[in-house]
């Protein structure tokens, strides 16, 4: 069927958001590939769910994950912009370059 | 399900009726083309905007057209139902798609009608604005939400719709939201609005779960089949209302409309006068089986429900805070939310066909006094709305401005033969006559109110002696620094950011007339000066498609079938039911024209400074000035009423509770501690513990490069090692 393409989305979805994640330099950016990655898999979820109620109709498993990773993602990305938001303040710059005190 | 089965039998009626759903989808991929490439197109994007609306214009005419010999054709005018699916998931399918009726065909007409004029209007008003591109997109995407909304065929689609004008409310609210008063107002608007909302959701899955359908025409042949109990529609239509209370401004949740006045001029003509506010009214009207059945409306001897008297509370709070007003387009905010209290009681009477055409004719004449005010401001008193401080005295200057504004106030007033007359006073008569006694007399109250604040509000903006910027005090030869010049003239919000524009286009005001003293507030432009005439036509002309005293019922025939429930019969049209209300009418004109020049006039009077001697006079004045407190008691008292004990028992529990535990754990700890120190630490560990120590540090120095500090670097880690995790997981299992 058609859950190959689905799951080819979701890889290149996963790939551009990992990407985004290694060589993004802003806060902001950097989030948003996390989005990207979080719903790669959100599509995998779906994909595989399509997949499976075939033989088994009516069941919305994968659906429900995905359901409970839009909410996650939700409160993630607002502690990650509030925390943007207050590096914003204190240091008139989100570029990630800057944030290297835990250098050991 | 109503699909292609349904789209198969009614191939006669009609191509715009067959395919109505690309009213909503033009405005939203032009949208998607304005934001994209808008800034790269000669006009930024302005001329998409406007010509997506007239191709919706033309579409929705031609709509009108077949819908008229549709209706004539029929006995029973049978909805155009259309759908598609959208996406589906576990057996449960969610469509997008139309469904064409009366009601519907009214409002898109109206929509792209209303939007086509004030997009055209935008573009002389907001002409080098900072943001100009994302404005129009703004106002197209606003256009496409509200038409998806009523041309919709399920409650899915509908809530769609509604959500993307809130969106775009809150964008166009905050146009200009370097001012903190204006990002402010948008929050408020958003966050009151969403207050309403969840009422929506809940109402629509209420009604999914007790009729097991999303589309509308199932939902209201399901509410009147008598086989839903009476307690699922009244919770239904209970939660359903909060939504409508929310989005149509009704008291409570009326705060925020005023308030929304921060944004541009045509957006408040757009959003908050016509368009966004009706939604809620819409969707009482949508739904009125639901509504009708659940709480018992025009059942033999009941007298008050929810919806009527909600209504009727709006009409009179909100006309009463219009008297207070200094900023003339609060004044006109308000009046909007009283006039959508006429719509709500109408609805709640039962006078559906009156309050749908008070819809109707309502955006004309609303939109024309919104646009007025608009252009009273952009060209005859500086960009300020302040009626007391900066107008007064522009009959003259602006001719066609002050005619359009008394045309449009005489509609809004219910004069008789003007479109107002014959809608308002539909409602009221229909309160009448379904037995409403107290909520006829609070109809007569509010045409009465009515009338009294538009005198005043035109005569301080048009009659009298020209003040402040209107009579050129800060003009533009003296310089450029005027924008701080008018600082202390400026009403809280929405006065001050037209000013601050100002100071952002200061090359624009190169091609202005410039001209010292009085005589330089001249007549505004055509682009604006156009849609005003247009406007002003219909606010005349509107009502004969309805006019009871004439005989006239086309508008009640083309729309009845939306109804979907029996109503009683309207009462025949007598005038000597309508004298109560044409004499409440010249009542108020003439009790408010005395009151205005007495306070405002030039001539000593008594009245003069009346609410600061009176004390009675002046609580009152106050009282209303701070409308009602309702908004100290929102923010105060209920935001910090909630706030403030969580707060408290949060530190409460911090300090007692988790402390304590965590202090006793310490002090039993400490007494572990001390014997295992003596007996165990000194002896055994240390021993282990300093080879333990020495091997760490070599792995730290080892791994120290690793901590970088750099968090791309880590991710990268992250990421390699989730691969390397992958790759061992898909070699084992093969």
């Amino acid at each position: 069927m058609l859950v190959n393409n689905f799951l080819l989305l979701g890889a290149v979805l996963f790939c551009i958001g990992v990407y985004g994640v290694i060589a993004r330099k802003n806060a902001v950016m950097v989030l948003m590939s996390i989005e990207l990655i979080l719903n790669s898999v959100n599509l995998n979820l779906l994909a595989f769910n399509q997949l499976w109620a075939k033989d088994n109709p009516g069941h919305v498993d994968g659906n429900t994950f995905a359901l409970y990773i839009i909410a996650i993602a939700a409160a993630e990305v607002g502690v990650g912009l509030a925390m943007v938001l207050l590096i914003f303040r204190n240091r008139k710059s989100i570029s990630l370059d800057e944030l290297s005190e835990m250098k050991g | 399900m109503f699909l292609a089965e349904e789209a198969g039998a009614t191939v006669a009626a009609g191509w715009f009726l067959e395919h109505a759903w690309l009213i909503p989808v033009i405005p939203a991929v032009s949208f998607a083309i304005i934001i994209l490439f808008g800034k790269k197109l000669p006009m930024k994007g302005a001329e998409v905007g406007i010509a997506s609306m007239m191709a919706g214009l033309v579409l929705a005419t031609g709509l009108t057209y077949q819908w008229i010999v549709h209706v004539r054709g029929a006995a029973e005018a049978e909805p155009v139902i259309k759908s598609w699916v959208w996406w589906q998931s576990g057996g449960m399918k969610f469509g997008l798609g139309q469904h064409i009726d009366g009601l519907a065909v009214m409002a898109l007409l109206l929509v792209t009608f209303i939007s086509t004029l004030v997009q055209i209007y935008s573009v002389e008003y907001v002409r080098d604005d900072r943001r100009y591109t994302h404005f129009f997109a703004a106002m197209t995407l606003f256009s496409a939400g509200m038409l998806a909304m009523v041309s919709a065929e399920n409650m899915v689609q509908f809530i769609l719709g509604w959500e993307i004008m809130g969106l775009c409310s809150f964008l166009l609210i905050g146009h200009w939201w370097e001012e903190r008063a204006n990002s402010e107002a948008a929050l408020k608007a958003f966050l009151t609005v969403r207050v309403g909302d969840i009422g929506l959701l809940v109402g629509v899955a209420i009604l999914f779960g007790a009729s097991g359908t999303f589309s509308i025409s199932g939902i209201n042949a399901w509410a009147v089949s008598g086989q839903p109990s009476h307690s699922v529609l009244l919770w239904a239509a209970i939660a359903l209302f909060i939504a409508c209370i929310g989005k149509s401004g009704q008291f409570p949740l009326h705060t925020w409309l005023p308030d929304a006045m921060a944004g541009p001029t045509p957006v408040s003509s757009l959003l908050h006068s016509s368009t966004m506010v009706v939604a809620g009214v819409f969707l009482v009207a949508r739904l009125y089986p639901v509504f009708h059945t659940g709480l018992d409306i025009n059942v033999a001897g009941q007298q008050v429900n929810l919806i009527a008297v909600i209504g009727g509370i709006t009409i009179l709070i909100a006309a009463a805070l219009a008297f207070v007003q200094n900023d003339i387009k609060k004044v006109l905010a308000y009046s909007t939310v009283s006039q959508l209290g006429y719509m709500m009681m109408g609805l709640g009477v039962g006078a559906w066909v009156p309050a749908v055409f008070h819809i109707f004719t309502h955006a004309f004449f609303k939109c024309c006094l919104f646009l007025c005010a608009g252009s009273v401001a952009h060209t005859g008193s500086h960009h300020s709305f302040d009626m007391k401080n900066d107008m007064g005295g522009l009959r003259k200057k602006m001719p066609i401005t002050f005619g359009t504004w008394m045309v449009s106030t005489a509609a809004l007033c219910g004069l008789p033969l003007v479109s107002g007359f014959f809608s308002k006073d539909e409602i009221i008569d229909g309160a009448k006559h379904n037995n409403y006694t107290v909520f006829f007399v609070i109809g007569l109250i509010g045409a009465f109110m009515t009338t009294a604040y538009m005198t005043r509000a035109t005569y301080l903006t048009f009659f009298g002696k020209a003040r402040g910027a209107a009579a050129g005090e800060h003009a533009h030869a003296d310089d450029h620094a005027h924008a701080a010049d008018a600082a202390p003239h400026r009403v809280e919000g929405s006065a001050s950011d037209e000013a601050q524009r100002v100071s952002g286009q200061s090359e624009a005001e190169a091609s202005h007339p410039r001209q010292q003293g009085f005589g330089w507030a001249t007549e505004s432009p055509l682009l604006i000066v156009g849609p005003l005439l247009i406007l002003a036509t219909l606010a005349i002309f509107s009502g004969y498609l309805n006019a009871a005293p004439f005989h006239i019922e086309k508008f009640h025939h083309w729309i009845e079938s939306s109804i979907g429930v029996s109503l009683p019969e309207a009462a025949e049209f007598e005038w000597i039911n309508a004298i109560p209300s044409i004499t409440l009418v010249a009542a108020g004109f003439l009790v408010s024209l005395f009151l205005c020049r007495a306070v405002f006039g030039e001539a000593d009077s008594k009245l003069k400074g009346l609410t600061e001697r009176s004390r009675l006079l002046g609580a009152g004045h106050r009282f209303l000035v701070n409308k009602y407190y309702l908004d100290d008691l929102y923010e105060k008292v209920i935001v910090h009423g909630v706030a403030h004990p969580i707060a408290q028992a949060a530190y409460w529990v911090n300090q007692h509770v988790i402390d304590a535990t965590v202090d006793a754990f310490g002090r039993g700890g400490k007494r572990t501690g001390d014997w295992v120190y003596k007996n165990i630490d000194q002896r055994v560990v240390d021993g282990a513990v300093n080879g333990t120590g020495a091997a760490a540090r070599g792995t730290g120095g080892a791994l120290r490069p690793i901590q970088s500090g750099k968090v791309n670097q880590y991710g990268a880690l992250l990421f390699s090692a989730a691969a390397i995790g992958a790759l061992v997981l898909v070699i084992v299992n093969t």
